[in-house]
Order: C-alpha cells, then sequence, then structure tokens
C-alpha cells in the first residue's frame, strides 16, 4: 500500500505546486487529442452514417472492417506513422517526424475508426426507426446524413468520448512518432512510461492519478451539457 | 462531406505554434544518458549559451542508430563502438568522437544465490549465473548494453539463448524495464552504472561485480551525414558536438554527479 498512498502524495503536491512542467505536459496532451479527436469526428461522423444509409456492394465487408479497426494497435500505427513521415519516408520532406502533428496524424488514426464504427451502430438503429418518415418525405442523401446525425447527437457524444479516452490513453504511438521530448512532445502517457523506467513508480502512479482525474473531469463536464441539452430538446 | 486533405491542413496549421521558435537540432540517444538525468545537467548550459534547443530521443543504441540512418537525427550520441564505427564507415556519419565513459556493473539479489561477488572478472560471474541457472534478465533489444552483454556471455564461453525462456529472460525493453523487473524477479542483470544510480525502485538489488576492464563502457558522438541527408543541421549539429568535447562540455559532464557519485568520466581529445 505504500507505493499508493506515495503515489497519491506525489500526484497531490504536483497539483498543489502547480508544477510548471506538469502544466505544459497536461496542456500538450489535451491539445493534441482533442486536435486528434475533432478531426476524427469530422472524418468518422459522415463516414459512419453513410455508412448506415447507403446500400452498396462490399458494405458488409466495409463495416467489418471498421469494426474490426477500432482495435488497430497503437505501437503499429506509431510504426507505420513514423515510417511515412521518417526523413526516409515518402513525406520526410515536411520534417513532421517529433513533432506534437505527427502525434495528431498518429491519433487521428487511431480514433476514426471507433468514431466512424460507433457513429454508423447509431445512425443504422435510427434509420430503422425513422426509414419510412424519410421515404415519405423524400429527402436527399445529403439531408438524411445531416438530419440523422442531428438527431443521434446525443449518443454520439458518447462515440466521440469513447474517441477521445483512446487518444488521451494510448501511449505506444505517441511514443514512437513524438519521440518523448521533453518540452516538445512529452504527454502524459509518455512522461508516466519515463517515470517507470526510471524506476520512480510513485511519481509515475502520480502522473497517473492526475490523467484519470482529468479524463474524469471531461466526461463529467460532457456528461452534465449532454444531460443539459436533452432537457431543453426534450 | 469535408473533403479529408482539408482537414488535415487545418489541422497542421493549427497544430504548430513552436515553429518559430529557437533553432534546434535532434539528438539521437540511449535511455542511460536521458535516465541518469545527464541531459537534463549539461543542456541547459549549451542551450543558455548558444540558443540552440537540443531534442532528445532516448532509444536502445540499435534504434537511435537506425533513427540516424533514416536521417530523422542530427547527432548520434550511443554507447556501443563497434556499430558507431560502422556507422561512420558506411558514409552515415561524418566521424565519431570518443566523449565520455563510465562502467557497466552486474547487478544482483543482495544474497548473492550464484555467488558471483566473490569471482574474479565478469565472464567468471556470468559462468557462475549459467550453472546455477539462477534468472538473469536480459536486456533482448540491441541496445549497447545487450550487446555488451553478449559479448560477455561469448568471453564466458556460454550460449544463454539455450535457456531463453528458462532461466536466461529476455524482456525486450529499456534499461530501466528490465530493472524493474529484475528487482521483482529478485534476478541477475547487467546495466550501466548512470542508470544504475539514478534507479530508484532497486528493492534487494545491488552491485555485485564490477571494475573488469571487459566492462569499460565508452560514449560516443557523431554529426550525422549531409552526403545521405542534405537536410541535416550540419553547422548547429558541428556547434554542439564541439561544445560537449570542448572543455565546457567536458567540465559539465564531468560536474554530473547522482547522490554526490560522478556518473560519467569525461574522454574527448
Amino acid at each position: 500500500m505504500s507505493d499508493f498512498s506515495s503515489a497519491l502524495w506525489a500526484a497531490f503536491s504536483l497539483v498543489i505546486q502547480l508544477d510548471s512542467d506538469l502544466a505544459e505536459i497536461v496542456f500538450l496532451s489535451l491539445k493534441v487529442s482533442l486536435i486528434a479527436v475533432s478531426g476524427a469526428a469530422l472524418i468518422g461522423m459522415p463516414l459512419g452514417a453513410a455508412l448506415a444509409l447507403f446500400r452498396f456492394r462490399g458494405r458488409a465487408s466495409m463495416v467489418v472492417l471498421l469494426n474490426a479497426l477500432m482495435g488497430l494497435p497503437p505501437v503499429v500505427v506509431g510504426l507505420a506513422v513514423y515510417l511515412v513521415l521518417s526523413r526516409s519516408g515518402p513525406l520526410g520532406v515536411f520534417g513532421l517526424l517529433f513533432t506534437p502533428t505527427a502525434m495528431i496524424i498518429a491519433q487521428l488514426i487511431l480514433v476514426t475508426p471507433i468514431i466512424a464504427a460507433l457513429t454508423r451502430q447509431v445512425i443504422d438503429d435510427l434509420w430503422r426507426e425513422y426509414e419510412e418518415q424519410f421515404r415519405s418525405l423524400g429527402a436527399g442523401p445529403g439531408q438524411r446524413i445531416t438530419a440523422l446525425l442531428w438527431d443521434g447527437r446525443f449518443s454520439l457524444a458518447t462515440a466521440v468520448l469513447a474517441g477521445f479516452g483512446r487518444a488521451s490513453a494510448e501511449v505506444g504511438a505517441v511514443m514512437i512518432v513524438g519521440g518523448n521530448i521533453d518540452h516538445v512532445t512529452r504527454v502524459m502517457t509518455t512522461a508516466i512510461a519515463l517515470e517507470v523506467s526510471k524506476g520512480d513508480l510513485a511519481l509515475a502512479l502520480g502522473l497517473g492519478i492526475i490523467l484519470i482525474t482529468l479524463s474524469l473531469a471531461i466526461n463529467g463536464v460532457s456528461y452534465v451539457i449532454n444531460e443539459k441539452a436533452r432537457e431543453n430538446h426534450g | 462531406m469535408i473533403p479529408k486533405t482539408s482537414i488535415l491542413l487545418l489541422m497542421l496549421a493549427l497544430a504548430n505554434p513552436v515553429a518559430a521558435e529557437d533553432p534546434f537540432i535532434i539528438v539521437a540517444s540511449t535511455t542511460s544518458t536521458e535516465n541518469s538525468g545527464l541531459f537534463a545537467h549539461i543542456l541547459p548550459i549549451f542551450e543558455q549559451k548558444t540558443h540552440i534547443r537540443v531534442r532528445v530521443i532516448a532509444a536502445g543504441t540499435g534504434q537511435a542508430i537506425r533513427l540516424a540512418i533514416n536521417g530523422d537525427a542530427d547527432v548520434l550520441l550511443v554507447h556501443h563502438r563497434a556499430s558507431e564505427e560502422a556507422f561512420v564507415a558506411k558514409g552515415y556519419g561524418v566521424q565519431r568522437h570518443d566523449l565520455m565513459y563510465n562502467d557497466f556493473v552486474v547487478i544482483g539479489p543482495r544474497k548473492d544465490p550464484a555467488n558471483i561477488a566473490a569471482m574474479d572478472g565478469a565472464a567468471a560471474a556470468l559462468t557462475n549465473i549459467a550453472n546455477a541457472e539462477t534468472p538473469f534478465v536480459s536486456r533482448g533489444d540491441d541496445s549497447g548494453t545487450h550487446k555488451k552483454e553478449l559479448s560477455l556471455w561469448r568471453a564466458a564461453g556460454t550460449d544463454p539463448n539455450k535457456a531463453s525462456g528458462a532461466w536466461y529472460q529476455e524482456v525486450g525493453a529499456s534499461m530501466g524495464a528490465a530493472l524493474n523487473t529484475a528487482a521483482v524477479m529478485n534476478a541477475y542483470t547487467l546495466s550501466d552504472r548512470g542508470t544504475w544510480l539514478a534507479f530508484a525502485n532497486r528493492g534487494d538489488l545491488v552491485i555485485l561485480s564490477k571494475g573488469d576492464p571487459k566492462l569499460l563502457n565508452p560514449y560516443g558522438v557523431i554529426l550525422v551525414s549531409q552526403n545521405k541527408h542534405p537536410h541535416v543541421k550540419t553547422e548547429l549539429g558541428q556547434r554542439f558536438i564541439d561544445w560537449l568535447t570542448g572543455p565546457e562540455g567536458q567540465t559539465a559532464i564531468a560536474s554530473f554527479t547522482i547522490n554526490g557519485e560522478q556518473a560519467f568520466f569525461p574522454s574527448a581529445q
């Protein structure tokens, strides 16, 4: 138990001291994951909705593929993004490796299938419910997608949160493409990995407690917003 | 639907607020220099003087060399002389400079079940571990420390891979992770002294074998060649190497201590 109590103490004193290194790391973690999840939502939601609404050849295989991609191993995504962004890779000229941008790209790839697959499920259920009405109204494909995405927005918020959880918790991809450079690409998860390799388990666990608390706060806030919005539209 | 490329471009624009700051170089190095705290001690001195930022990627020596071969670093700072010389010979590096050294130490449980503390030299110590079949944690990750460990096994005339998964455990991880594993298993392992000195989670482990000349751990620093990768920041990288191997850098390295003990000894000529 002593490790847990010293971890709690480490977390507490870091927060109380408003440690500037910690603030920088937390800020970068949030920035990278929020941008990645926003991008993934912009791509994944229309994609998921389209998959739910349109019937075409190969649709079933695409659904299966998308669902499988939810389990993409971060370390493999990291390696693939590294090979593409490396100076020896096809996009090497842009010099994006070991920058926050590289981390955002890796997380975007990890999170987009999650948001797309969950969106497809939500929209698929809604479509079964409203199919008749849409047909009688003669709504076009674009109208159907926007209307159903809007209608399913409360459930879709959960899809986005699932994506955010994945992004902010993963370490394998951002470690490889970000390089865990102090003050440049060090985020919560890579900082935790570094402290573990220094054998400072209490500090590592303390950082972990802060990361979980942040995640809890974000989920709590979005729950409250969601509930309020539901009441107003109830 | 919004085209994916425009989203990507928007994100690239949003994501680069650090761009217009000081110039920087990327140094591919080993976990031992980062985890021991050496870089945190010497880099601020260099950065303050030159306003050149040094971005360190800490990986095993094998991976660090791989990064440099791919052109993803400007300077390579590692600890496996043969690999470093091969790197230069193949044209990837300009020139290898001696930088500093310390030593490797054989770590093990205080009770020393294989009785290696009494042995003369590292090879004899490893022979005892193999004969007693006591757990030994190997890095198994092509790092400088892993390569050194394999050369010690060769010197001992033992092939530990035959016992892989039995008493010989290859963890395929960083020095710190290997030490964490050894602490839990009460196993023997080989560590560089810098990482060991700074390592906090020692459990019941202590240094049991040291001082053999075979355990010398020299570090070299190499500028990545512009001939293979034209984008390499030759001028900034060379200034860093000149500083490291010059009187100021060497003094800074010598002044770094962990719990009062000097961790690296300057050796530039």
